[in-house]
């Protein structure tokens, strides 16, 4: 067995598992703990790639910023009987068999699609330099499109975090 | 023993996708539900980072592609968690089971 085949076995076993207990976990802040551990895994199957600057970008956005903002979230909504909303098994019976037939209908497809690639395209993949010259030429439009797209959400963000303010103050004689 | 091919990392990046849906489909607190949300996001990553590697000529593409995702996941955090603080505000609670007021 060669190193890639052991660091894949371990790194997407725990992985996978993470997954399963964002799920299963009540409580919403193990949730975030476990999201992060699977967030963290991802970006470790990136570096195995080879991608080495989507993990890194993984890393950074995503277990930095996004992750932070998800317990931000978490500790401001959390109140002692919202820590815990109970499900009902019913809900877990219908999600359940959802998750469980598309599932198998992704990895039947994935079995057709992934059978003849077994050996990598490109022995080394595109670095920070062809990522950000493409960004720069090729792929200029989505760019230009996802910069306008972070400014209106940063507005976005602003204003709905401002009209909160004006309505407690407004509340409050 | 065989070799990791593009069917592992589809395989994976389908089972974080069925559990992002079935996170979004039980949790009733928003922000489990959000946590769905990014769980799917990643799976989609996953494959555009593996296609980026196993398919020819999409090396470049795949990882501009999984970058742009990374970005609009963010933003969409964003701006879901100002929107549940909101509802938290006017409703103290989080439950979107409670969130049921344009219902005809």
């Amino acid at each position: 067995m060669s190193l890639e085949v052991v660091l894949f076995t371990i790194i997407a076993s725990a992985t996978g598992l993470s997954a399963i207990a964002v799920v299963v976990s009540r409580n919403v802040v193990r949730c975030a703990v476990w999201l992060l551990f699977t967030l963290v895994g991802v970006s470790l199957l990136y570096f195995l790639i080879g991608a080495e600057f989507v993990g890194a970008t993984q890393l950074i956005v995503y277990v930095g910023g996004t992750m932070v903002l998800v317990v931000f979230g978490v500790m401001l909504t959390a109140q002692r009987q919202f820590l815990q909303i109970r499900i009902r098994a019913q809900e877990w019976i219908v999600g359940g068999t959802l998750a469980a037939c598309l599932f198998g209908l992704m990895a039947i497809v994935s079995l057709r699609l992934g059978t003849p690639r077994t050996a990598a395209a490109t022995d080394h993949m595109p670095g920070a330099g062809p990522i950000g010259v493409g960004f720069t030429t090729t792929y200029l439009l989505p760019f230009e499109i996802i910069s306008v797209h972070l400014l209106v959400v940063l507005i976005g963000a602003a204003y709905l975090a401002r009209a909160k303010r004006k309505a407690v103050e407004r509340g409050s004689p | 023993m065989m070799d990791v091919g593009l069917t592992h990392y589809l395989l994976l990046g389908a089972f974080l996708f069925a559990c992002g849906l079935l996170c979004i489909a039980t949790k009733r607190n928003a922000i489990g539900i959000l946590m769905g949300v990014e769980l799917v996001l990643n799976a989609a990553n996953v494959n555009f980072v593996a296609c980026a590697k196993y398919v020819p000529g999409f090396a470049l593409e795949g990882q501009v592609f999984a970058l742009l995702v990374i970005v609009l996941a963010a933003g969409e955090a964003a701006v879901a968690l100002a929107i549940i603080l909101n509802f938290y505000n006017n409703h103290a609670t989080v439950d979107v089971d409670q969130a049921d007021e344009l219902k005809g």
